[in-house]
């Protein structure tokens, strides 16, 4: 049986790691730079990247729209870091206060960015998530956001603790799914095949 | 909405042994994969770090005077006041870098406890030390360093760098070294790949580099680190040209502060960035962009104007 096709959206970030992980997770991964190569796609791969650059190149070059149509009318879709900042409805700056930036606002949660610092806090871990069975994944957080809040229909997959109380890192909202770290820095694609599984889930 | 931190019956994550580690080189390297395909910009003040990041820069570089202002003043060129660094990190929520002179390694100091995401051992300063580079090992804070062939590269990795780019020549607009540089660099690691074990032995004496590290190299085919391209980039297709000659994204210095419209040309060059392949793209973002930076032919440099040399 041949894997999902998953569009990787190559406008700016780590595009290649996750092309990477998704082959080794069973997926046909497709760079996407242009907005009528949405149409052929089972799922979307939002990379770790800068937020505010990867917005505003979907916003120049027409893509915010279509992809969030696509995306709100369950195209699954799978983000990091940058990309989970992306499909969110509101992101904030470090200090708490709005960001001013495009969004694809496709999932009800409310990410922080940076909140774990800057990059000199930038950390790695091992990571338990829900559906992951163990060991425990390994997770790269680099200027790494989190969920400060999540909608009533957003499930919680992982946390990780913290001075201020346990934060949640991996979010899931039907076939939306969002880490604030990188699991293609890691070697690991259990994340990357979870994703392969709901979409699987949902073609048949 | 709920708020997340009062959730309570969730899984938390194991103490592995090396949970929360800060400064591995995953995380350093990390950063800088994050950055690619994307422009880092030179700013002097706050408000121009702003108008970078609203053109789409994925960090700024915090520096006092862009190279050609360097170039044209002359004396010794040092880190950024702290205020000015400090100023720039408030502005704007994308990485900031900053630069330290070649071998000052107090100067890096200083610079990571104000908390700049990378650092830059950078032959644009006047360098302090002329026989050592900085010990980059020895930070939590991830530094980038300049080359110009792939032996000056592997010398920068083992010292700890966590990301290269090409020299280029600063401040000159002319585009020509960041080439030569670039194309020594792929040129060495692809003839690197073709060689047999033996060869590679001989190879690492050449390269004044350790054979661990020719031979991961030779085994990748390229760098274990992202390869940026810096040094004369004035224009989109500068930055698309370097792009497709194989570097992983583009430093641009006094190429965008000393043109005629900067916000235009740097939302141009981060378009041309993203979209180096598409030759139609690059043309429609190349349209009355008004002047380029006023450049000087790298061939008019006397020797001792060139910055490329600095760094050992």
């Amino acid at each position: 049986m041949l894997g999902p096709v998953v569009g990787v959206l190559a406008l700016q970030g780590d595009v290649i790691e996750h092309v990477r992980m998704l082959s080794a997770a069973g997926a046909r991964a497709v760079a996407v730079r242009h907005a009528e190569q949405l149409d052929d796609l089972d799922g979307v791969l939002l990379p770790g990247g800068e937020s505010t650059t990867i917005g505003k190149l979907l916003e120049r070059f027409g893509l915010l729209d279509p992809l969030r149509v696509r995306l709100s009318s369950g195209l699954p879709a799978m983000g990091t870091c940058a990309g989970a900042i992306l499909m969110g409805s509101h992101a904030l700056l470090a200090d708490g206060t709005p960001s001013e930036q495009p969004l694809l606002g496709v999932m009800d949660t409310v990410v922080r960015r940076n909140a774990f610092g800057r990059q000199v806090a930038s950390f790695e871990g091992l990571l338990d998530i829900v559906g992951i069975p163990a060991p425990p994944l390994r997770a790269a957080f680099i200027r790494a956001p989190w969920f400060e809040r999540i909608g009533d229909g957003v499930q919680v997959l992982a946390t990780v603790d913290t001075p201020a109380g346990a934060k949640v890192v991996v979010a899931r909202q039907g076939g939306l799914l969002a880490a604030a770290f990188h699991p293609e820095l890691t070697g690991d694609p259990r994340l990357h095949a979870l994703f392969v599984e709901i979409i699987r889930a949902r073609q048949t | 909405m709920s708020d997340a931190s009062e959730l309570s019956g969730t899984r938390r994550p194991s103490e592995g042994d090396t949970h929360g580690a800060i400064g591995t080189a995953r995380v350093k390297r990390g950063l800088a994969d994050m950055l690619k395909g994307g422009v880092i910009m030179d700013v002097v003040t706050a408000e121009q770090a702003r108008l970078a990041e609203q053109a789409g820069a994925v960090a700024v570089m915090a520096l006092e005077r862009v190279p050609a202002d360097i170039r044209a003043d002359g004396g010794v060129a040092r880190m950024s006041d702290p205020a000015v660094v400090e100023a720039i990190m408030q502005a704007v929520s994308i990485p900031v870098m900053a630069k330290a002179r070649i071998g000052h390694f107090v100067e890096a100091q200083v610079l990571e406890s104000l908390g700049v995401d990378y650092v830059d051992e950078s032959e644009v300063l006047t360098p302090a030390d002329e026989t050592h580079h900085i010990d980059k090992h020895a930070f939590t804070v991830p530094f980038v360093c300049g080359a110009t062939n792939l032996g000056e590269a592997l010398r920068r990795l083992a010292e700890g760098a966590a990301m290269i780019r090409s020299k280029g020549e600063a401040g000159t607009g002319d585009v020509k070294e960041a080439v030569r540089h670039m194309r020594a660099i792929t040129t060495g690691i692809r003839r690197l790949a073709a060689m047999s074990h033996d060869e590679r032995y001989r190879a690492a004496k050449d390269l004044q580099a350790s054979y661990e590290l020719v031979d991961e190299v030779a085994r990748a085919g390229r760098l274990p680190v992202v390869l940026f391209t810096a040094g004369g980039i004035a224009t989109p297709a500068d930055a698309a040209l370097m792009m497709q000659l194989g570097a992983d994204g583009v430093f641009v210095g006094s190429g965008i502060f000393k043109s005629g419209d900067p916000v235009k040309r740097a939302r141009a060059i981060v378009e041309a960035t993203t979209y180096a392949g598409d030759p139609e793209i690059v043309a429609k973002v190349s349209r009355d962009l008004g002047e380029p930076m006023v450049g000087i032919a790298n061939d008019s440099l006397a020797a001792e104007q060139r910055l490329a040399g600095r760094g050992w």
